[in-house]
């Protein structure tokens, strides 16, 4: 498993490939399609992409931590944090593929 | 946001582009990091974040009406890290998590 990791270049390669676009117009369009994800999530929208997943902005609350390598106790902020949850297409694609 | 959302905001940016062909577009790049996790691969979008596949060991499960005990067989589930600048943008520029790796 993890035999490669994938970056832009391979997605730009994909559009490139699938509608005949330019790369360098391909590359453009796999930057906006993650600036506006992004932009949609800072905005604190959820988005979902239907038979992918849903990306959600969660709000934490306060608490203490512990730093595991001195056990010293340190305040953690309330923070934004972003979870994805994998469509179950998305699952069951991954699982046929992987788990045989 | 929905995908036909952002599909309507790209098809905006880019007028001399047919809504078909953004909709191919937008598709295809989900289609890509699916097929990638698929195969077990990394997807790491510098910035975004990074797609990997986590694999649960097979074990021993329970039904909680019955207490019966059930074998669940081993998966593979994808897990999704948000990259350090979504992360720090979330949070108006403060770093929300001091595991740094991008």
């Amino acid at each position: 498993m993890a035999n490669k990791t994938h970056t832009r270049l391979d997605l730009t390669e994909a559009v490139y490939r699938e509608v005949g676009l330019s790369r360098n117009e391909s590359a453009e369009l796999v930057e906006s399609i993650l600036g506006h994800v992004s932009d949609a999530l800072v905005k604190g929208e959820t988005v979902k992409i239907s038979s992918f997943g849903t990306f959600q902005v969660r709000q934490k609350g306060a608490r203490m931590g512990r730093n595991p390598k001195t056990g010293e106790e340190v305040p953690i902020e309330p923070r934004r944090v972003l979870v994805f949850r994998p469509s179950h297409i998305l699952k069951d694609k991954i699982n046929d593929a992987l788990s045989g | 946001m929905i995908k036909s959302e952002l599909i309507q905001r790209l098809t905006e940016e880019n007028p001399h582009l047919y809504h078909r062909d953004v909709e191919r577009i937008v598709s295809t790049v989900f289609d890509e990091i699916a097929s990638a996790l698929s195969a077990g691969d990394r997807v790491e979008l510098r910035g975004f974040g990074a797609f990997s596949v986590k694999r649960r060991d097979a074990r021993m499960g329970r039904n909680p009406r019955t207490g019966e005990a059930v074998p669940v067989p081993e998966k593979h589930v994808p897990f999704f890290k948000t990259g350090k600048e979504l992360r720090m943008r979330l949070n108006d520029g403060a770093d929300g998590d001091d595991d740094d790796e991008d």
